[in-house]
């Protein structure tokens, strides 16, 4: 019976090969040939799109991907650590009214949130508006790689929060008593008992922050005037404006297996494994 | 003295996490177009909201795509679920781990993925492809909600009921999907949820004039804004509040319902 | 002497290499209550799983009724099960559970309406109709399975280990009940547990099963009194498994001297194994005793004593009421007819 029940899932094998497998190819394929792609005979082999990865130039770029959203996910993770903790302290009552407000900003649409910013960031925007009328110099947020950070830990930081509060309200009480039971006071508590056990929650976190801040072009667009060029971008030039697909697909691969490369790193870390399911909320 | 600080945290937090879109929503209702000055109180950017067919277009082409695909893709991925559970070892963990990559992979690669794949079967980018690239990053969410439902729910069920008589499709019917019922809603929710965000992929699979919110906020924010934005802001967090507080209404009431 | 409802020829079952059930004959008869018992793992559920046919044997044949089975789905089997866990539909009520199998077969609603009314009668759940699977007890939810599985009117009812998650009390309750149910409706019962005790409580027929081969076939009595191996001595009740030799026929020699017995059959000096049950065993003075040793341990099990008395080179245990203490030297006497030879064993 059991054989007879696989047979649902094979349209959706199909389907996943036709949309998921052979696209990653294409894009494979693309990253090591040139020519054009309209003409498919003119395509040849060339490894020329990963060498100019090399160029320091984008290179550059690379490291400044990296650098921003390890900053935006440290500073995701400091400010939305004690945040779940707190959130999980609040009394049962208010805890979902709480939960449900600090919600509601991720269900509001990711483009006004971002644009949003930019209204309050921007050289005439609120804050430079509000500086002008205390009789302050402005200052000059937006465009720049602050704004962009912001931004991204603007977005962000629910995304910290939600799995390590899953976690911090999954844990038995009863092992907090225990603790305090042979001698630990809160802050030792803390840091022997509560901290590792939620070390999967924090590892869902990162994960759940850095990818999309190492990939995002939207958030260097528009809080960075273009001038703050991420991968992101980089990729999406070469798709829109450039017309470089082949140089857009090797960047595209690039990407890929460095965040595969990352989240390896974090499972390493976590070494426990779920069942069946990716680390999500 | 902890509680003060806890609460004065919570609170900064807070106003981090909402104060731009106060901003917009008290700009929304500014007479003057600039973000700087107040003009007076006016409603003419409402009215001026639901006038605007570019943006009328795009809420359409939004909750439409977002609509349809939840639906496709929770019943693609709930059939597709319970045939993944009921695989062998191997396969099972070959076929997840094929799910799972529109999940794991940032979204721009999925988008120039697709495409490149639509572009290179020469099919023209609008409604269908965009259509079609929600349902490819909705199924594995949906499979992710179902998934787990199916393996709680204790195996001799389904063998009872075939035990009693039932052929495995009415087993299915009957005893199957309710008892997963409860994930397959929340996938459906949450593939809804990303529809109606999506942003990037939808960018790189539409054309032929058919858009949604999110890239119509791109286009303006980068060519400069239509302070009819700020009212859509505006209505949206109303709804999105109204919304969390129906669904928050339910689930403590029904708790008495469900064990 | 009632037919074979249930017959098993040369069945086989392999799990990822390793065989859980090895070439197994078993028939069942009509009518009948019969348990198989053995340790975790020995077979004895996949042997049930596959009469019910959740599982499908590798070789060999399964016949109900005399027509062969083996690729008759479940739901064609008129057959029923009661799981282990239960397995109740918990989004559904006590009536619609129990009616689910009636509906099935287009039952007309005032005859499920009386049958259901019946079985809940049968299994002292009156009323209960309207109740949520989930505010039952474990008890009541065992019940609620049985009730199920009958309303159906099955030739077969098997049950895999339907009582091992009630409490001590309960259990033994419901061993008596389902014994009387079955009497009453008057159906085949094959039972599956790994308690020795209620396999002998219960059963008409008792299959004992040990790494996926049957042991034993034989009444409770039997089974105790005439183990025909030291694994289904040790399993079935306490015993004490002495190695000796089988002088000639009545004779045997062990604990360093020749005892009369009853058993015969066996070659001139064969090695055997000799079983002797605790309660037969009887603490005398030494000068009286065919074996005389020391006590080494005194449990008190109200019932009666347990002793371990060291003696002729092997451990004794004694369940008896006269008691010594410990360190007392002590002899022990036993009659021939409790000597049980068996062949040796590995």
């Amino acid at each position: 019976m059991k054989n007879r029940a696989r047979i649902l899932a094979y349209p959706y094998i199909v389907w996943m090969i036709i949309f998921i497998v052979v696209p990653l190819l294409l894009v494979l394929f693309y990253s090591v040939t040139e020519g054009n792609i309209n003409d498919p005979s003119s395509l040849s082999f060339s490894l020329k799109s990963y060498t100019r990865v090399f160029d320091i130039m984008y290179l550059n770029v690379i490291w400044k991907s990296f650098k921003l959203a390890i900053i935006s996910t440290l500073f995701c993770l400091i400010l939305g650590y004690p945040v779940a903790l707190i959130i999980s302290t609040v009394k049962a009552r208010y805890k979902n009214i709480v939960l449900m407000f600090f919600l509601v900003p991720i269900w509001m649409n990711f483009l006004l949130r971002t644009y949003a910013w930019m209204s309050i960031l921007s050289p005439n925007g609120f804050i430079n508006r509000l500086l002008t009328f205390l009789g302050l110099p402005p200052l000059q947020i937006m465009p720049g790689q602050t704004a962009v950070i912001l931004g991204m830990i603007y977005n962000f930081l629910p995304f910290m929060v939600l799995p390590i509060y899953t976690v911090l309200s999954k844990i038995d009480k009863s092992v907090l008593e225990a603790a305090m039971d042979l001698g630990a006071n809160k802050i030792v508590t803390f840091i022997k008992v509560i901290l590792p056990l939620t070390v999967p929650g924090i590892i869902s976190g990162i994960t759940m922050v850095f990818m999309p801040a190492v990939s995002t072009f939207v958030i260097s667009q528009l809080l960075g005037g273009g001038k703050e060029l991420l991968i992101g971008n980089l990729i999406e030039q070469q798709f829109t404006v450039q017309r470089d697909w082949h140089f857009g697909s090797a960047l595209s691969i690039i990407l890929m297996i460095m965040i595969l490369i990352s989240m390896a790193i974090m499972s390493k870390v976590e070494k426990d494994d779920g069942n069946g399911g990716a680390p999500i909320w | 003295m902890v509680k003060f600080l806890k609460r004065f945290y919570l609170t900064l937090i807070f106003i981090f996490l909402y104060a731009p879109i106060l901003v917009l929503i008290v700009f929304s209702f500014n007479e003057s177009k600039s973000r700087g000055y107040w003009g007076g109180f006016t409603l003419k950017w409402y009215v001026e909201l639901f006038r605007d067919r570019d943006i009328l277009k795009a809420l359409y082409y939004t909750f439409l795509v977002a609509l349809l695909s939840s639906i496709i893709s929770t019943v693609i991925g709930t059939f597709s679920a319970i045939g993944i559970h009921n695989m062998g070892l191997f396969t099972k963990k070959m076929a997840l781990n094929i799910n799972y990559l529109p999940v794991l992979n940032p979204d721009i690669v999925t988008g120039i993925a697709l495409m490149t794949l639509f572009v290179s079967l020469n099919m023209r980018l609008g409604f269908m492809t965009m259509l079609i690239s929600h349902t490819v990053f909705n199924i594995p969410y949906v499979i992710l909600s179902v998934l787990p439902k199916l393996k709680q729910m204790d195996k001799n069920m389904t063998e009872a009921a075939l035990d009693l008589g039932a052929t495995p499709s009415y087993a299915l019917r009957k005893v199957i999907i309710p008892q997963i019922m409860p994930g397959v809603i929340t996938g459906a929710l949450i593939a809804f949820t990303l529809s109606i965000d999506d942003f990037v992929i939808s960018f790189f699979t539409t054309g032929s004039g058919v858009t949604n919110l999110s890239i119509l906020v791109y286009s303006m924010a980068k060519r400069g804004v239509k302070p009819s934005i700020n009212a859509l802001t505006t209505l949206m967090l109303l709804t999105v509040v109204i919304l969390l507080l129906l669904i928050n209404k339910r689930t403590t009431k029904g708790d008495e319902l469900i064990p | 002497m009632s037919k074979k409802i249930i017959e098993l020829v040369n069945v086989t079952k392999r799990f990822n290499g390793v065989t859980a059930v090895n070439n197994i004959n078993l028939y069942i008869r009509e009518n009948e209550f019969v348990t198989l018992l053995g340790p975790s793992g020995c077979g004895k559920t996949t042997t049930l799983r596959m009469i019910g046919g959740f599982e499908d044997p590798d070789e060999g044949d399964i016949f109900f009724d005399g027509v062969r089975i083996n690729d008759v789905p479940p739901y064609k089997r008129n057959i029923n099960t009661v799981f282990q866990r239960y397995a109740l539909f918990t989004h559904m009520n006590v009536y619609e559970n129990i009616a689910f199998g009636l509906r099935i077969k287009k039952v007309p609603k005032d005859e499920i309406d009386r049958r259901i009314k019946r079985m809940l009668k049968l299994v002292d759940l009156e009323g209960f109709e309207n109740r949520h699977v989930d505010s039952l007890s474990g008890g009541q939810q065992q019940r609620v399975a049985i009730a199920r599985a009958l309303v159906n009117e099955p030739k077969v009812l098997l049950l895999d280990e339907p009582l091992g998650a009630l409490d001590l009390k309960l259990r033994k309750e419901m061993q008596i009940e389902l014994m009387d149910m079955q009497k009453n409706v008057g159906i085949t019962f094959i039972y599956v547990t790994h308690d020795q005790e209620e396999a002998l409580t219960m059963s008409d027929t008792v299959v004992v099963m040990n790494n996926g081969v049957i042991q034993q076939v034989g009444t409770p009595v039997d089974i105790y009194n005439e183990p025909v191996n030291r694994f289904v001595a040790d399993f079935i009740g306490e015993s004490n498994i002495i190695e000796g030799v089988m002088i000639e026929d009545f004779v045997v020699e062990f604990s360093g001297r020749k005892f009369k017995c009853l058993d015969k059959g066996f070659s001139h000096n064969e090695p055997v194994d000799i079983v002797i049950r605790p309660e037969d065993i009887d603490i005398t003075e030494p000068e009286k005793g065919l074996i005389q040793g020391v006590v080494t341990s005194v449990v008190f099990k109200g019932v009666h004593y347990e002793m371990l008395v060291e003696g002729g080179g092997f451990e004794y245990m004694i369940q008896s009421t006269d008691m010594a203490p410990v360190g007392a030297n002590v002899g022990l006497t036993f009659n021939p007819e409790d000597i049980h030879v068996m062949k040796r064993g590995s």
